[in-house]
C-alpha cells in the first residue's frame, strides 16, 4: 500500500515540476488574449526567456555573485525582459500597424526560437563548449525555498512545501491575476477591450494602452516559462530540443482553461501529468508516443465541446485576433 | 478648442495607392530589414558585407548551391499555395504543418508497401494521391466542426498539427520501423523516389503547376468567386443563397489536400524517407509567405525564393564564418517583420494635426 502511495505522491510530484512552466506560459497568453490578442508567438518568448534567463544566471555566477536568490530574481528579470521584447514588437505590428495577429505571431515565434537558439549557441561557444551554473545555484532553482522541517512532514511536507519557489510565484500569480479580473475596475476595462474594443474605446477607455500593456506584460509572464523549464527541467542547461513545443503546449492549455486564471493551475499540472504519464503509469496497449500527443487531442475535445455548449461564459474574447481601427466602427 | 483636441496623428483608411508608391514602400521596408539584420552581423564581429556576401554567393553563387536553395523554396511555395484559399476565406487554417505530414504519411505508405507491386509511373501517381486525400481528410476534421458549430479553426488546426507529427513520431518507433530500436522508418525503394529535372527533383514542376492552377481556380471559377465572398462577409453569402458550410469543407479539404501534396514531395523527393520532421516548420513559415504575397500565386514564387536563399544563405555562414546557423530564422523574422509593418503604409494614411482640412459634412 505505502509503495503504492509513494508512487502516486512521485506522480504529483513530476507533474507538477512539468506542469509549472505551462502555468507562466499560459498566465502570460491568457492575459494577452483577454486584451484580444492572440499572440501565437508564445514558443518564440519562451525561448527567449528560457536563453535569457539562462544567462542572467550563468553570467552573474560568472561574474563572482554568491547569492542565489539574486540569481533567481536576475533571471526571472532578464526572462520577463526577453519575452517582453518580444511581445512589444508583436505589439507595435498588431495594434499600431494593425498587422495580422495570426501572421506576426508566428512570425515571432520564428524570429524568437531564432534569437533563444542564437543566444543559448552563442553562450555554449563562448564559454567553451558547456554552459553550466554550479550545483549549488542549481539547487536554489530546483528546490523547495522552506524549511527542511516543513518538508520532511509525511505526505503533506512535499505535497505541499516541497515544490520549486515558481510554483508559488506562478499560484499567487494565478490567483492575483484572478482578482485582477474580476475584482478591479482595470480588469474589468481589460476584458471590455477583449470583448468589445468599439465600446470600450466609446466607454473612455484607452483601448491602446490596454492592449499594449497586456500583450508586453503577458509576454513577459509566458517567458518567465521558458527560463522555468531550463532552469528545473533541463537543470539549467540549454536545450532547445526538449524546450520546443512547450509554448504551443501553452496555446493549447489557454482554451482548455477557457481563459481563466485559476484554472490555469490544475490544468497546467494536469497537462504536466499528461506530458510524464507514459513514464510512470505504463499500459501496455498503448504506446509511448501516442500517450504524448494526449494533451492535444484532449484540448481538441475540450474545444469541440466549449463550441457545442455555446456556453457566453465560456467563449473566446469575442474580439480575439482582431485589429481594432477607430475610423472604422 | 476644436483644434486642441483633436490628436497629433489620425490615421484614415486609404484608397488605392499608385503602384510605384506601393513597391516604394515595400523596397524601403526590404532595406529596412538589410540594415537591422547588418546589426546583428555588427554585434557578431564580422562586416555585414561580408556576412551577405557569403550569403548570396552560398545561395547562388555555384549551380548546386541555387538547386539547394530551390529545394528549400519548393515545399514553401506548395503549402502557401494551399493555405492561400482558407486564407481568402478568412478561414485561419495553421494546420498546413500537420497536413503536410498526414499527406507524407499516406504517401509513405504507398512507398514502404506496395513498391514492388506497382510499376514504376503508377506507384509515383498513387502515393500523390494518397498523400492528397490523406492531407485533405486531416484537413477536413477542423472544418467540419467550424461549419457545424463553429468551432475555433486558428487553435483546432493547430493542436491538429501536433497530434499528427506525434502519430508519425510511434509510426517511426512502432509499426514501420525498420531495424528494431533505431526509430528510423526505412528508406524507400527507388522506384518511389521521385525523379530529378536539371539536377533538382520534380516537385519544382508540382509546384509551378499549382501556381498557375491556383491563380486561375481563385480568379475565373465560380468556387474561387464564393471564397472570395465568403472573406468578404459571410452574411453576405449567406442572403447569396450559398452554402458557406459546404464550401468551407470543401476549400479546406482542397487546401488540406494540397499541403498534402507537398508531404509527399517532400518525403518522396528530399528526403526519401517519413519521419516526424518532415514538414520542419514549413506550415508555418509558409503562412507568412502567402499572406506576404497578399496571396498572390505569383508573388508567392518571389517570396519563397527570399526565404530559401536566407535560410540556405545562413547554412553557409555557419560553415565559412561560424556564426550560429539559427541566425537564418533571426534574419527571417525580421525580414517578416519589415514587411508585415510596411502594409499600414500602405492601406493607412497618417494625418497630422492641422495639416489637413476635414472635408465639410463628413
Amino acid at each position: 500500500m505505502s509503495i503504492n502511495q509513494n508512487a502516486v505522491l512521485l506522480l504529483i510530484m513530476a507533474a507538477v515540476l512539468n506542469g509549472v512552466p505551462l502555468l507562466y506560459g499560459t498566465l502570460g497568453e491568457i492575459l494577452s488574449e483577454k486584451a484580444g490578442n492572440l499572440n501565437l508567438g508564445v514558443e518564440g518568448m519562451m525561448f527567449m526567456g528560457g536563453a535569457m534567463g539562462l544567462g542572467a544566471a550563468f553570467y552573474y555566477e560568472g561574474a563572482g555573485g554568491t547569492i542565489g536568490v539574486l540569481a533567481v530574481f536576475l533571471a526571472l528579470l532578464f526572462a520577463f525582459l526577453g519575452g517582453a521584447i518580444g511581445a512589444l514588437i508583436y505589439a507595435f505590428l498588431t495594434i499600431t500597424l494593425r498587422a495580422n495577429q495570426n501572421v506576426t505571431g508566428l512570425a515571432l515565434a520564428i524570429f524568437g526560437t531564432g534569437v533563444g537558439q542564437f543566444i543559448g549557441e552563442y553562450m555554449r561557444v563562448t564559454s567553451g563548449g558547456y554552459v553550466a551554473v554550479s550545483n549549488n545555484l542549481k539547487a536554489v532553482f530546483l528546490n523547495s525555498p522552506f524549511p527542511a522541517g516543513l518538508q520532511q512532514l509525511p505526505v503533506v511536507g512535499p505535497l505541499v512545501f516541497g515544490h520549486s519557489v515558481f510554483l508559488y510565484l506562478g499560484v499567487l500569480l494565478a490567483v492575483g491575476m484572478h482578482l485582477f479580473f474580476r475584482r478591479t475596475r482595470a480588469g474589468l476595462s481589460l476584458r471590455a477591450v477583449g470583448e468589445s474594443p468599439a465600446t470600450a474605446d466609446a466607454a473612455g477607455i484607452n483601448v491602446t494602452r490596454y492592449k499594449y500593456l497586456a500583450t508586453v506584460i503577458g509576454g513577459g509572464v509566458s517567458a518567465i516559462g521558458g527560463m522555468v523549464y531550463t532552469m528545473t527541467i533541463a537543470s539549467c542547461v540549454w536545450n532547445h530540443e526538449a524546450l520546443s513545443g512547450e509554448g504551443w503546449l501553452a496555446v493549447a492549455l489557454v482554451i482548455f482553461c477557457l481563459w481563466r486564471p485559476l484554472n490555469a493551475i490544475w490544468g497546467s499540472v494536469l497537462f504536466g501529468a499528461l506530458m510524464i504519464l507514459y513514464q510512470r503509469l505504463h499500459l501496455s496497449f498503448v504506446p509511448d508516443e501516442l500517450y504524448k500527443i494526449l494533451p492535444y487531442v484532449v484540448t481538441v475535445v475540450v474545444l469541440i465541446l466549449t463550441s457545442l455548449r455555446n456556453n457566453r461564459e465560456k467563449q473566446p474574447p469575442p474580439s480575439l485576433g482582431l485589429a481594432y481601427f477607430r475610423e472604422e466602427r | 478648442m476644436h483644434e486642441q483636441h483633436s490628436p497629433l496623428i489620425r490615421l484614415a483608411k486609404r484608397d488605392a495607392m499608385p503602384r510605384g508608391q506601393v513597391w516604394a514602400i515595400r523596397g524601403a521596408s526590404f532595406v529596412a530589414a538589410i540594415l537591422i539584420s547588418a546589426l546583428i552581423f555588427l554585434l557578431m564581429g564580422h562586416s555585414p558585407l561580408e556576412g551577405y556576401g557569403t550569403m548570396l554567393s552560398g545561395a547562388l553563387g555555384k549551380p548546386t548551391a541555387v538547386r539547394q536553395t530551390v529545394r528549400i523554396a519548393i515545399p514553401l511555395l506548395g503549402t502557401a499555395l494551399a493555405i492561400a484559399p482558407c486564407f481568402k476565406m478568412r478561414f485561419w487554417n495553421i494546420g498546413a504543418e500537420g497536413q503536410i505530414t498526414a499527406g507524407a504519411v499516406g504517401a509513405s505508405y504507398f512507398a514502404l508497401f506496395w513498391a514492388d507491386r506497382l510499376p514504376v509511373p503508377v506507384l509515383l501517381v498513387v502515393m500523390a494521391l494518397a498523400g492528397a486525400i490523406f492531407g485533405g481528410l486531416w484537413a477536413l476534421v477542423p472544418a467540419f466542426f467550424k461549419a457545424r458549430w463553429g468551432t475555433n479553426e486558428t487553435l483546432f488546426t493547430l493542436m491538429m498539427n501536433y497530434i499528427m507529427i506525434g502519430v508519425v513520431k510511434w509510426l517511426q518507433g512502432g509499426p514501420w520501423e525498420g531495424r528494431p530500436g533505431s526509430q528510423i522508418i526505412p528508406q524507400f525503394d527507388s522506384a518511389a523516389v521521385l525523379p530529378k529535372v536539371l539536377g533538382v527533383h520534380c516537385g519544382w514542376i508540382i509546384v509551378l503547376v499549382m501556381t498557375v492552377a491556383v491563380f486561375i481556380y481563385m480568379k475565373y471559377t465560380k468556387q474561387g468567386y464564393e471564397i472570395a465572398v465568403i472573406g468578404e462577409s459571410e452574411n453576405t453569402a449567406r442572403y447569396a443563397g450559398m452554402s458557406v458550410g459546404k464550401i468551407i469543407m470543401r476549400t479546406m479539404f482542397l487546401s488540406g489536400a494540397m499541403a498534402g501534396l507537398v508531404g509527399f514531395i517532400v518525403a518522396s523527393g528530399a528526403d526519401n524517407t517519413l519521419h516526424s520532421g518532415v514538414a520542419a516548420g514549413v506550415g508555418f513559415t509558409a503562412i507568412t509567405v502567402a499572406w506576404l504575397a497578399q496571396l498572390n500565386p505569383f508573388a508567392m514564387i518571389a517570396i519563397s525564393m527570399l526565404l530559401g536563399v536566407l535560410e540556405k544563405g545562413a547554412d553557409t555562414l555557419q560553415t565559412r564564418l561560424e556564426v550560429p546557423a539559427s541566425i537564418s530564422d533571426i534574419i527571417t523574422g525580421i525580414f517578416l517583420f519589415c514587411m508585415l509593418g510596411c502594409e499600414f503604409f500602405i492601406n493607412y494614411r497618417l494625418i497630422f494635426r492641422g495639416g489637413h482640412k476635414e472635408v465639410a459634412g463628413k
